[in-house]
């Protein structure tokens, strides 16, 4: 073990927030206190998760800071928790956006306050959970968990179409989630174990009864839940509704860090526990992804709305991802996983900047605004900012990931690569030409010269975004050197059943 | 010692035998108490005068059935029998019997019933359903089920001056003796069969040779009578219309305890008698259930009937538990079952106590429009609907879950995977009306003004110990489903592999039965 904190670090950092949401259940209701006892808990959590990279050992491979008790005996469930490099990354980006969506609401929500951190804050222990637990029923457990703050987010606090975004959101996510049940409870009645890599190995030493006939199955089960989350192509349309109608710091996580359990579920289970089906599906799963990437990006160029321009660019973005997982080579892996961060960072920022919009002027139509750059010119920097960083500057942190992806997908097959990088031309054309109509020329609507700048506060909940893109962008390595060994772990199985077909 | 005497010593009752159906004695004597009395007290303090002596007399039940516990065995000449099995259902319709006594109090006054006999019928119906638990003997089980029936076909009609209860109770009563009459005859086949109508006796006759078209025929009906007594697909159609009009807190007895004890019956004719040709029967009811009840819930704006049709399809999820092909998932089959009836009974005794309470005098708010806002005008009382009915569509963290959770599994042990597929997409569809009620508590404003009264003490203890109960089930389901497996062990006719090896190991041998 790392150290003297070592199992119980990982348990402290899911728990902390969930403590904080008890707490403040029972504080009355003075909105001020309630927001800042949830920006300390927060910023505790995010204090706490640095403990991860710091004491992390990055030369070994296999998952560290484990925890493993029985929590029921029958069935066989542990308490399994552990983080490895992937994980961890998502961890930290988790905890590292609750803070700034706690400033972020910090004005905006002044309707229900204490419900909304509680929510917040909940959420944030669901989410840690998810990549953290290795035992499949907690995984499930926390994956579930997600759901009902999240949808109660988008429904109590939202605008106008909020209930139609939230029972469509929570629809979605469970009708698909209930197969990744099914799947599960196959594993376990065929295996008497729910410990990702219990049935990892059982399954790797071919000691599971009738698993081949039902191999294809599952993968599927698991893929759709993941599919609908990430959203892949055809599952993607819970998406825009559910950010056009969510509250900032709801489109902030749900962008940031909830579309990654997804790509993050697919990376450990899809590819961890069936190798042979991922390879054999890999190529309509490329291609659902690739449509992803196109599709996305030209829908998102003709958005006449900022939040679901943004939204639409996520679909495109995730897009990535999955297209880096499934070309299963170490660039590909690489940079899938670091776009994830990358892109939770980043659309975080920019989710959080067209809040700073709306705060104003309760539209994101973006014919309404045109000029911003006279009245708000900080504003307009940050945005530029973050919006370059979206595009995939160089020295900025979108740049490293999609090259590294395309990288990868063009090792697996040429013709994704030259597709996939497309996908970064579309992505500077709609966002600079959203941000021309946005900030450049005069003027046009009266209203918007009498807007103020940025606040104090938004500046403390965007800048640190700016910052981490910035560092993400110059410094990689700081990231992939815990990624690199990780990804290297969960490639091993494959090139096993690669060299199986070619040893046939 | 000859044949003889010992079977004269065993028809005269010993002192243990009184001890077996002590929480039935009990029980029936707190009920005559409460008849005794109800003339006696001032009509202005009956309701909590009658209503007390009545929860002490569950809180008595409880105890003796602990008591009762220590001794267990036959008794009554083999009719009786007292094992972790009877012990686990007395227990639970009794604790049911509590929560919702506790749930009356507050309901009573508001809709101006007299008291009187409602708990002393409640207690009545209780001891049926007890001895509906520790049965083994066919007609026994008979008598109890009569006694808990006509307990509740009263029960069903207490909202006298309501037009809509009184047919509530008549076609509940009309249809249930229709039923039992169903089940009556099942019995009579069986004897006609077996010579017996002990259940204990019927399993071997019937494993001893090929069963003919009788015990087919007999098993049937009997299926019949219960299947109406548990609310399954296709004896359903009663459910809803009787849950409408019948008092609240009383389609939360209703739709748990006498619920438990009927499934308490089913899986000993199901289990112990291994009652030959049940699995398609049981496999179509499940998936029937299922469907039927959800997506009949999907169109409900009356909360009642809405619950109604959802508790109709949490009994085709139960089924699913029943539907073992093989004698080695059985034990699985049965843990899972007696832990959904408990987890089912906790959430929905709770959603029902809430129901209740927002229905005020002349149960006037009960549509889903009238639920709107009340988020915001009772947060209390909107979280804990809440908290059931995120059990109900089964939620982590809460009872339903992990019910739904160990029926699945099982289900899937015993490789039944299609009707697995239908019982996890029937939950998704579920969770979208639950999710109607809750967005209408919580997602949009009330546009009828719809009175907020306080949450008495009665209630608000009733609701807290279902809240800790259906928590406590989610959190920590290993204490309650131990005990379902030992019983399981128990019902069983021969006492196959140890339960820690059942419940664990990998299925070995899977049955392609489908």
């Amino acid at each position: 073990m790392n150290d003297a904190l070592g199992p119980y670090i990982v348990s402290l950092i899911t728990f902390v927030p969930l403590a904080g949401a008890v707490l403040l259940t029972f504080l009355p209701r003075r909105d001020r206190d309630i927001r800042v006892v949830a920006f300390l808990f927060s910023l505790a959590t995010f204090c706490l998760s640095l403990h991860l990279p710091v004491h992390f050992h990055r030369g070994l491979p296999g998952f560290q800071f484990e925890i493993d008790k029985p929590w029921i005996t029958s069935p066989n469930i542990h308490y399994h928790m552990a983080i490895d490099g992937i994980s961890m990354w998502l961890v930290v980006l988790t905890t590292f956006l609750t803070p700034l969506c706690v400033l972020i609401s910090w004005k905006s929500v002044h309707d229900r306050v204490k419900e909304f951190f509680i929510l917040l804050l909940i959420l944030e222990t669901a989410l840690i959970g998810v990549f953290t637990s290795l035992d499949l029923f907690l995984f499930y457990f926390f994956w579930e968990a997600t759901l009902i703050p999240m949808a109660l987010l988008i429904g109590v606090f939202g605008h106008e179409r909020k209930v139609y975004a939230a029972v469509k959101f929570f629809m979605y996510t469970m009708i698909a989630s209930v197969f990744m049940l099914a799947a599960i409870l196959w594993l376990y009645a065929h295996t008497g174990s729910f410990d990702f890599v219990v049935i990892r190995d059982q399954i790797a030493k071919g000691a599971v009864a009738s698993f081949p006939a039902a191999a294809q199955w599952l993968f599927l089960g698991f893929f759709l839940a993941f599919a609908v989350k990430v959203p892949l192509f055809p599952f993607h349309t819970w998406l825009p509704d559910a950010h056009v109608e969510a509250p900032t710091a709801g489109s902030v996580l749900l962008a940031g860090v909830l579309l990654k359990m997804g790509t993050y579920g697919m990376l450990r289970f899809n590819l961890g526990l069936f190798p042979e089906q991922a390879r054999r599906n890999a190529p309509w799963i490329m291609t659902l992804a690739l449509i992803g990437i196109i599709y996305g990006a030209l829908v998102a160029m003709v958005q006449p709305n900022m939040k679901k321009l943004i939204a639409y660019s996520s679909v495109s973005h995730l897009g990535f991802v999955v297209l880096g997982i499934f070309s299963f080579t170490q660039s590909g892996l690489n940079g899938a996983m670091f776009v994830m961060l990358a892109h939770g960072i980043s659309t975080g920022g920019l989710f959080m900047l067209a809040g700073i919009l709306h705060e104003r002027r309760h539209t994101y139509e973006i014919s309404e605004f045109g000029g911003l750059a006279s009245p708000m010119p900080v504003y307009a920097a940050s945005y530029l900012f973050i919006v370059l960083a979206s595009v995939g500057l160089p020295l900025l942190n979108g740049f490293v990931g999609e090259f590294l992806v395309l990288n990868g997908a063009f090792q697996a097959k040429p013709i994704y690569g030259i597709l996939g990088a497309t996908g970064v031309i579309w992505s500077a054309c709609y966002l600079l030409w959203m941000f021309q109509r946005v900030f450049y020329g005069k003027v046009t609507n009266p209203v918007n010269n009498g807007m103020a700048d940025m606040l104090g506060f938004e500046k403390a909940a965007v800048w640190p975004c700016a910052a981490a893109a910035l560092v993400m962008g110059v410094a990689p390595i700081l990231w992939l050197a815990a990624i690199d060994p990780a990804v290297h772990d969960a490639l091993a199985p494959l090139a096993q059943t690669m060299s199986k077909v070619v040893m046939q | 010692m000859t044949i003889v005497p010992a079977m004269l010593l065993q028809a005269i009752p010993q002192p243990e035998d009184y001890i077996r159906i002590l929480p039935e004695l009990v029980l029936a004597i707190f009920g005559i108490a409460v008849m005794v009395l109800d003339p006696l007290v001032d009509e202005e303090k009956s309701q909590k005068t009658l209503g007390a002596i009545a929860f002490v007399g569950t809180v008595a039940g409880l105890i003796s059935t602990w008591y009762m516990a220590q001794s267990p065995g036959l008794a009554f000449s083999n009719t009786i029998r007292i094992d972790s099995f009877s012990v686990f259902f007395n227990f639970l319709v009794i604790a049911i019997a509590a929560v919702v006594i506790l749930s009356s109090f507050e309901y009573m006054a508001v809709q101006r019933i007299r008291a009187g006999e409602y708990y002393a019928l409640i207690l009545f119906g209780v001891v049926g359903m007890s001895v509906m638990a520790s049965a083994i003997e066919l007609v026994l089980i008979f008598i109890g089920l009569e006694i808990s029936s006509i307990s509740t076909y009263i029960l069903a009609g207490f909202r006298r001056n309501e037009a809509s209860s009184s047919e509530s109770s008549l076609k509940y009563f009309l249809l249930g003796s229709f039923a039992t009459a169903f089940f009556l005859y099942g019995v009579a086949l069986m004897f006609g069969a077996t010579g017996s109508t002990n259940i204990d006796i019927i399993s071997q006759k019937i494993t001893a040779s090929s069963p003919g078209v009788l015990v087919f025929t007999a098993m049937a009906l009997m299926f019949v009578g219960l299947g109406f007594k548990v609310a399954a697909a296709p004896f359903h159609i009663w459910t809803p219309d009787v849950y409408e009009g019948a008092p609240a807190p009383v389609v939360g007895f209703m739709s748990t305890a006498p619920k438990a004890a009927a499934f308490a019956v089913l899986l000993r004719v199901v289990f112990t008698i291994n009652a030959p040709g049940r699995f398609w029967f049981l496999w179509l009811a499940a998936a029937l259930s299922m469907t039927l009840g959800n997506i009949s819930a999907l169109v409900q704006s009356n909360v009642k009937r809405l619950l109604a049709y959802s508790s109709i399809a949490h009994a085709g999820y139960l089924l699913v538990a029943f539907a073992m092909p093989n004698q080695e998932d059985s034990v699985t089959g049965i843990s899972a079952a007696m832990f959904y009836t408990a987890a089912y009974a906790a959430m929905n005794v709770g959603a029902f106590a809430v129901v209740s309470h927002f229905a005020n005098a002349g149960e006037k708010y009960v549509t889903l429009e009238d639920y709107e806002g009340l988020g915001r005008s009772s947060p209390l009382l909107a979280a804990a609907l809440t908290f059931f009915l995120l059990s109900l569509i089964g939620i982590p963290m809460t009872g339903g879950f992990f019910a739904k959770f160990y029926v699945f599994s099982a289900a899937l042990r015993a490789n039944l995977i299609w009707l697995t597929l239908i019982g996890v997409v029937n939950s998704a569809i579920g969770a979208y009306y639950y999710l109607r009620i809750i967005v209408a508590m919580y997602m949009r404003e009330s546009r009828k003004e719809v009175p907020v009264t306080p949450i008495s003490f009665s209630l608000g203890l009733a609701l807290s110990l279902s809240l800790l109960a259906t928590l406590y089930l989610g959190v920590l389901p290993n204490r309650v489903l131990q005990i379902a497996q030992h019983s399981a062990q128990d019902l069983m006719p021969q006492p196959s592999a140890p339960n820690s090896n059942v419940a664990q190991s990998p299925a070995s041998t899977p049955v392609p039965s489908q």
